[in-house]
């Protein structure tokens, strides 16, 4: 009896096998372009509840709304190391139709400040750019600065140990905005480093900190509700619409046009994948991009749109890569 | 146990001080100080437990009874031993191939129990899991070089 | 009264037959993922996102919100049964769970949980109903120096849970210290302790590998040892009497339920706390009032009930910074936060005033999901109980391969597997030698909270330690943290006077 049931157990093993072997092979074949044959992974370098995080779950969203892909798009956070995880995650799938990750610029930051992590951007497959995000400076609406100016004579008369800014960790994007502005107006202040972005904007609110250097979606529900103010936009002159184009950019205030730094929101794959897997994935990007839910989320949050894609994206990496060499490099964080 | 643990703490010291251990003017204590002093407290204690080990003060080092008898010790590679293997075979042929495996090992060697009951146990919980975790919860997990052979699953169910 | 009219119109929302059905349907789906090992609500609700563009956004958050509160009852469940906790916020509910399970009480532990679960529940709605917005003052009051004073209350009030070696509970505490350091140091943007250079070690060590490793595989390493590998895992039994008499009983536990609800919803406003400290502090207190601190640990049925009353109203409590301030008070409300961007809502001071029907509906549907959770819960029972009486031999592996799994699913790397095995296996030779693990998992929950704020606050005050004691909030929380930390010690020198005397 038991050796029947075993024998009987073997034998369906083998012909479920069987048959799930009959059925992959003509599928493949009779397929038109290319279809992810499992869920894809959808990688975020950057941990849960942040902007990089809130971001690509609101695009991941789209997609299954719309049904723009046959097989979901699977987010998995692997914000360690400053995406250094997600980097080495992805060099070691190289070749792996089924991943894809979103990054911020924690993409050229993290190869810079870990170079023994031997990673080369360019190598990795460009997918597509959706946009950019922005910086604002910010200060608390019961403080009497008004302009840039009033907060360049208050930071002077506070002197650098009793102003404190606040920002997202040390040697990224908030700490070298920060240090741009300490570089542009010769001044001195005392930078906190938080967790995320939102905390921040909390900071603020709650008058921890004096100043910060928040994305537009950060502070837009304060500024909404009068209790933050932005002084000046770190964006050229009229690249932002609606109620953030209203901002005076620190062009138009006089400060010339070296005051400028984006937040790039793009996809990539890893290197080695077949062009039709390519076209694949910037084909559903491409329905994301012109769907209404985002080209509403991108006016609202303050984005500048940017759709670039192929070789012209992986050159604006590199272009991006050395600029923000010499950043750090001016910032003092690596050599 | 103690004297291992305090190897372990000096090294951990030795890790944290990778990073600046003492205070940076302006930035505040270094990355590598809160770990630091921790395990500088660890030794501490693990001195402490020596001293008190030599002492005999603690109710372990008074017990006569030995750390894990024969019987105790044949359990203990066994069921540690086969969880290993598991672990390491879902490297090579997944979840769902390593679980059903483990899973007639434990249940009907380890156990006794008859083979209808591990055959059953070995068929439903990797099925289970599969509509649990994958279709229901969208959680791949790893498996190895069966992957080809869950193409179709996927396109039935997803 | 402009709240009730307001709550009225919420409760019409929340009983429409769509908002209903999600309600149920999202307890149900929360209890069994919160009592999944590894699985929270965080996982819950991230998972279930996606599902909810097929409804209006207030049926969506409402159904999100049922499952959230629903794997916060479920979460008690696996700490109960089995002696892991599926999340961080059950941790302190298998102190006492898991030994009323072992005696043949599962039963007991379990409607305790789920009673306590609902009081604490409700109690804060009922708060949050009526204080929403002048609370959400208190949460940004709390900065960098108020959250560390905040934390070190936390271990002020379970410096009493280890054993009596205060060596060895020094010990566990300090490693579970350094573990939380691992990965990332957000301060100075360098990685640290990346021991062997391993990638995995990149996104520090997981709280939940550690929890999974020391009370999944050490646990049951450990019965297998003591059962010499076959035993029923326990004599329950069930029947409704039996319920009736378990909710009868509950009564003693009235008091307790009230003050952990309490503690538990203020610490849950705070963002960056959230429920985990929440439940700790509801059970340190509850033993430090208790007339009985002794049975604390070894099957107390106030163990169970302080921890579990303070985690649902600190769920809750967590919504009101989300709501009110759009800032996430636990990893879970972060994830409703984006729901609500892609729904098109913006989270912040002006929700109440722009979409009342959305705020109040969800409010309404809180304290329905609370009775459904109750019931369904109860329900449950039999089934759970059923579930102890299965051979040892057969639970063991199954409990196995869903720790292997659930130490998989969070991060979706089997680093996590491997690390969580020799945390089992080590911490399993380390109960045997009498360090008291519980410490461990504790601090390295708490360790990525209390750093942060602590180098912030310095970096703020250059250096000052005063920073901490000048604030007015955090003056008077580190005075009290301070008086707990000196109660053990006056009572070791008044009876030691005693005995010399």
């Amino acid at each position: 009896m038991k050796r029947l049931a075993t024998s009987l157990m073997l034998g369906l093993g083998a012909a479920l096998i069987l048959a799930l072997g009959v059925t992959t092979g003509p599928r493949d074949a009779a397929a038109q372009g290319w279809e992810p044959k499992k869920p894809v992974e959808f990688v975020i370098m950057a941990g849960k509840g942040g902007g990089a995080d809130r971001l690509s779950r609101f695009i991941q969203g789209i997609i299954e709304k719309h049904g723009f892909a046959s097989k979901p798009f699977v987010p998995v956070n692997k914000g360690g190391g400053s995406g250094a995880e997600a980097l080495v995650y992805l060099k070691q799938h190289k070749g792996d139709p089924h991943v894809i990750m979103a990054t911020l610029n924690s993409y050229y930051l993290t190869p810079l400040r870990q170079p023994d992590l031997g990673i080369d951007i360019s190598k990795f497959t460009p997918i597509t750019r959706m946009a950019e995000d922005t910086f604002q400076l910010w200060v608390h609406a019961d403080s009497d600065i008004k302009t840039v100016d009033d907060y360049v004579k208050a930071v002077k008369k506070a002197g650098a140990a009793n102003w404190k800014m606040g920002g997202t960790g040390t040697g990224i994007e908030d700490s070298l905005v920060t240090a741009m502005l300490e570089k542009k107006f010769g001044i001195k202040v005392t930078y906190i480093p938080y967790k995320g972005g939102g905390t921040v904007a909390k900071e603020l609110i709650g008058k921890h900190i004096d100043s910060t250097v928040n994305n537009p979606s950060e502070q837009a529900g304060f500024w909404e509700a009068g209790k933050s103010r932005p002084l000046a936009s770190f964006t050229p002159k009229g690249k932002l619409s609606g109620r953030f184009g209203e901002i005076p950019t620190f062009e138009e205030l006089g400060y010339g046009t070296d005051m400028v730094y984006y937040m790039q929101r793009s996809f990539i794959a890893p290197e080695g994948i077949d062009k039709d897997v390519q076209a694949f994935y910037v084909g559903v990007f491409e329905k994301v991009y012109k769907s209404d839910e985002w080209q509403d989320y991108m006016k609202k949050k303050g984005m500048v749109p940017g759709w670039l894609t192929g070789t012209a994206l992986t050159e604006y990496f590199v272009a991006e890569l050395e600029a923000h060499r010499k950043l750090l490099q001016d910032a003092g964080e690596i050599q | 146990m103690a004297l291992v643990m305090a190897v372990f703490s000096l090294y951990l010291m030795w890790k944290s001080a990778e990073l600046p251990i003492g205070w940076i003017p302006g930035k505040g204590p270094g990355g590598g100080a809160f770990p630091f002093w921790l395990s500088l407290g660890m030794l501490a204690c693990c001195v402490a437990i020596i001293l008190r080990w030599i002492a005999r003060a603690s109710p372990p080092s008074r017990s006569t009874e030995p750390f894990m008898t024969p019987e105790t010790f044949k359990w203990f590679l066994l069921v540690a031993g086969s969880l290993t293997a598991m672990i390491a075979l879902i490297h090579v042929i997944g979840v769902y191939g390593a679980v059903p495996l483990f899973l007639i090992f434990y249940v009907r060697f380890l156990g006794r129990h008859s083979w209808t009951t591990a055959g059953a146990l070995a068929i439903c919980t990797p099925v289970a899991t599969f509509f649990f975790f994958e279709i229901a919860l969208k959680k791949t997990l790893p498996k190895g070089f069966t992957e080809p052979l869950f193409y179709p699953l996927y396109d039935i169910f997803l | 009264m402009e709240v009730f009219s307001l709550l009225v119109n919420g409760f019409f929302i929340a009983f429409e037959p769509l908002n209903l059905s999600l309600v149920i349907a999202g307890v149900v789906v929360g209890l069994f993922i919160g009592a999944m090992p590894g699985l929270g609500s965080v996982n819950g609700v991230a998972i279930l996102l996606p599902m909810t563009f097929l409804v209006p956004p207030t049926s969506a958050v409402i159904f999100l919100a049922a499952i959230y509160y629903g794997a916060m009852y479920g979460g008690a469940i696996s700490s109960i049964m089995l002696g892991i906790p599926g999340a961080s916020t059950a941790v302190a509910t298998t102190f006492d769970g898991r030994p009323l399970a072992l005696k043949g009480m599962a039963d007991k532990a379990l409607v305790a949980a789920a009673t306590a679960s609902f009081v604490g529940g409700t109690i804060s709605v009922v708060l949050f109903t009526l204080f929403a917005l002048p609370m959400a003052e208190v949460a940004l009051a709390f900065g960098p120096p108020e959250t560390f004073a905040l934390m070190v209350l936390a271990f002020s009030t379970f410096i009493g849970l280890g054993g009596d070696d205060i060596a060895k509970t020094l010990f566990s505490i300090f490693i579970g210290l350094v573990f939380s350091a691992v990965g990332l140091d957000i301060i100075s943007g360098e990685p640290r302790l990346i021991f062997g250079g391993l990638t995995g070690f990149y996104h520090g060590i997981n709280f939940l590998v550690l929890a999974i490793g020391i009370y999944g595989i050490g646990e049951m390493l450990w019965t297998i040892e003591v059962s010499r590998g076959d035993v029923l895992m326990s004599k329950a039994t069930v029947s409704f009497r039996r319920i009736i008499n378990c909710l009868k009983e509950l009564r003693s536990s009235a008091k307790t339920m009230v003050l952990s609800s309490l503690l538990g919803y203020f610490v849950g406003i705070l963002p960056a706390a959230g429920a985990t400290p929440g439940s700790l502090m509801a059970y340190g207190v509850a033993k430090t009032m208790a007339k009985n601190p002794e049975t604390f640990g070894k099957g107390n049925v106030d163990g169970v009930v302080a921890p579990e009353a303070a985690n649902n109203a600190a769920s809750t409590g967590s919504m009101l910074p989300m709501l009110t301030l759009g800032i996430p008070g636990s990893p879970t409300t972060a994830i409703l936060l984006g729901g609500m961007v892609i729904w098109g809502l913006e989270p912040g001071p002006l929700v109440f005033v722009d979409h009342p029907d959305f705020v109040w509906g969800l409010i309404a549907s809180l304290y329905v999901a609370n009775v459904f959770a109750l019931l369904i819960n109860i329900g449950f029972i039999p089934a759970f109980i059923w579930v102890l009486k299965m051979p040892f031999t057969i639970l063991a592996p199954i409990i196995f391969v869903l720790c292997v799994i659930g130490g998989y699913v969070p991060t979706q790397d089997m680093h996590d597997v491997w690390l969580m095995l020799i945390f089992g296996v080590v911490g399993y030779m380390m109960r045997k030698l009498d360090y008291p693990m519980a410490p461990a998992v504790l601090a390295i929950v708490l360790g990525p909270l209390a750093e942060p704020a602590l180098r912030q606050s310095l970096i703020g005050s250059h250096g000052d330690v005063m920073i901490f004691f000048e604030r007015p909030i955090s003056g008077s929380i580190m005075a009290i943290a301070i008086i707990l930390f000196a109660l053990p010690l006056v009572k070791l020198v008044k009876a030691r006077w005693k005995r010399a005397t």
